[in-house]
């Protein structure tokens, strides 16, 4: 388990300079250079100024050569200052938006399994009958359903008309002085629309790739002769069936992550949610290029990870792989 | 050497399979319907989509306005109805780009397999780990909106699946007798690659060019509605929809209806998708 963790650490080191350096050929397309960027705006900007500012994020040098100062600045986790007005090490600010998108994402994708797996093995062993077909139509319905026209009227509904949900944000004004149980209460009530409609999208993919990776299993020779050695329809199902089926599911673990940090972007703009989504959204509005490099980079990187944790979630379940080739 | 007569039977029986289908056949229709509306909408739009009205701003549905107006007095039904082509546009020269990538993508790296495959499949990782939102939004902040940017950027971020798929189906083809024969009779490469291989792998490659399509539908809109799509006052469903929010209090069809339009044509696109896969692979049902 040592040796497959470990090769899979070291496979993980040219991906990350391979996101590195189309990171930097994204920048490098935008027309202008960052410092027009971030002078352009304040005609008090002397020549002078400008030119120490080129030097400082060496610009004058040739691509390659600034492509490895940049990168060895990574290395040593040194992203830069935010050209925003506060000026703040990119890092610092990334990493205060880091847990609010996490902790919401991995709520969502623990709701998307816990509701798409037993929906997709139900559809399954139901085929073709009303639990099947009502199914499919909801889950197409939460998949073709844009997301933003979803909050909007969620919003809308629940906020306005009912008025049971907030509006916006993650806390009321004030919730600090709340016990903590009211203060749980007051987050909860602020991310349920998020999290819900966020969830009721992912669930078609997972529900529909379970369902038909039960049906291929119920196929199987070995599911056969557990019915025909007289096991229940249960024990068949969810011991043989569910187990084997379940387990390229776990794949689908780790490609899920780009997407639910990418649909960030549009969920915390909407709620105004302090996240990763919204500072990125920000950013791009204003061009502010280090806080874009970083996020590019970092939103990456938890890919990879959570590709990682998924393929070390994968060699737990299936001991093929942890003693095999890998 | 003509195979014409093989090939229309294979689509034949694609299409017996098809047509049984009772929700696959339904997204045609109304994929057919749409690119009608598309391609009609400055015929049959009951008035112009530009045509500001101040005194009939912000009416609900009406015989005259099937869909109200909106803050301009614009009738939403016709600017529907010439968003329609807008949307349908983008998502097919995105994935018109995304396809052609992916495709030779994957062939290469099939086909060939060694370091050709080891470095492209690297890439194709690589490009797998970005959120596609981020990508889009950081390029197409830098270059200015404009929907030929957002077309080929979509394009540009959503080849890789079809180039795993593509690679995928090449590992097995290639190793079939016929290519094999092909080999063997002296032909190149590329005679191989897209005569006879090529051929093989286009039934995947529809399934995912369909599905696709629905997803650069919804992702457009998605950047229309964050502003930085399609710009007013070129109407998309997205752009509609983000115009729309802030009067839903009191204009809710300013954003149903565009939020329906984008829901019912992602779902058609969707099943006709998922009804081509499984004519394709009668294993799975029936």
């Amino acid at each position: 388990m040592l040796n497959y963790l470990l090769k899979r650490l070291i496979m993980m080191i040219p991906l990350l300079l391979g996101i590195t350096i189309i990171t930097f050929a994204v920048i490098h397309l935008a027309p202008g250079e960052p410092v027009e960027m971030q002078t352009a705006l304040s005609p008090k900007v002397t020549k002078e100024t400008r030119e120490r500012i080129r030097k400082f994020y060496g610009l004058d040098k040739p691509l390659h050569v600034q492509y490895v100062t940049w990168v060895t600045r990574l290395a040593k986790l040194d992203f830069g200052r935010s050209f925003a007005s506060d000026n703040r090490p990119v890092l610092d600010k990334i990493k205060e938006r880091i847990p609010v998108t996490l902790s919401l994402n991995i709520v969502a994708l623990i709701l998307e399994f816990g509701l798409a797996v037993p929906i997709g093995v139900l559809a399954a062993r139901y085929r073709d009958r009303l639990f099947d077909k009502g199914m499919t139509i909801f889950v197409f319905i939460g998949f073709s359903a844009p997301s933003f026209a979803l909050a909007i009227f969620g919003i809308y509904f629940f906020g306005v008309v009912l008025g049971w949900l907030p509006l916006s944000g993650l806390h009321s004004l004030g919730s600090e002085s709340l016990p903590l149980l009211a203060r749980l209460w007051d987050l909860a009530k602020h991310v349920i629309l998020p999290i819900g409609i966020v969830t009721f999208g992912a669930i078609a993919g997972l529900s529909r790739y379970m369902r038909s990776s039960m049906l291929e299993v119920l196929g199987q020779d070995y599911i056969v002769t557990a019915r025909a050695k007289g096991l229940s329809e249960r024990v068949v199902i969810y011991r043989h069936a569910l187990r084997n089926a379940l387990l390229p599911a776990i794949t689908l673990l780790g490609f899920s992550v780009p997407g639910l940090i990418g649909g960030s972007v549009i969920m915390e703009s909407i709620f105004s949610i302090p996240g990763m989504g919204k500072l990125f959204f920000d950013g791009v509005m204003m061009r502010d290029y280090p806080l874009i490099m970083g996020i590019l980079v970092i939103g990456a990187g938890l890919t990879l990870v959570g590709n990682l944790l998924a393929d070390l979630l994968y060699a737990v379940a299936d001991p093929r792989i942890r003693h095999g080739k890998g | 050497m003509s195979n014409k007569g093989q090939t229309s039977y294979f689509y034949d029986v694609i299409w017996s399979r098809f047509r049984v289908n009772r929700f696959a056949l339904a997204g045609a229709v109304v994929v057919i319907l749409m690119f009608m509306v598309a391609l009609l909408a400055p015929l049959i739009s009951p008035h112009d989509p530009a045509a500001i009205d101040a005194y009939h701003i912000l009416l609900p549905p009406s015989l005259d306005h099937w869909m109200g107006t909106d803050d301009l007095g614009r009738d939403v039904l016709s600017r529907m109805m010439h968003g329609a082509g807008i949307s349908l546009m983008v998502g097919f020269v995105a994935i018109g780009i995304a396809i052609v990538i992916g495709t030779v993508v994957g062939l290469l790296a099939g086909y060939y397999s060694g370091w050709a495959d080891a470095v492209l499949m690297r890439f194709v990782d690589i490009m797998l780990c970005f959120p596609t939102l981020f990508l889009i939004l950081a390029v197409i902040a830098l270059l200015e909106p404009s929907i030929w940017y957002i077309m080929i950027i979509i394009g540009l971020t959503g080849w890789m699946g079809v180039a795993r798929l593509v690679r995928a189906e090449v590992l097995s083809i290639r190793e079939r007798d016929y290519v094999l024969a092909a080999r063997s009779i002296g032909a190149s490469d590329l005679r191989i690659i897209f005569r006879h291989i090529l051929p093989n792998v286009m039934g995947p490659v529809l399934v995912s060019a369909t599905l696709g399509v629905a997803g650069a539908i919804l992702t457009e809109s998605a950047l229309s509605f964050l502003g930085i799509g399609v710009q007013p006052p070129t109407p998309s469903w997205g752009n509609i929809l983000s115009a729309g929010k802030e009067f839903i209090e009191f204009a809710w069809w300013l954003s149903l209806f565009p939020g329906l339009a984008i829901m019912v044509t992602v779902l058609s696109y969707y099943l006709v998708g998922e009804g081509i896969r499984d004519a394709l692979d009668p294993r799975l049902n029936r």
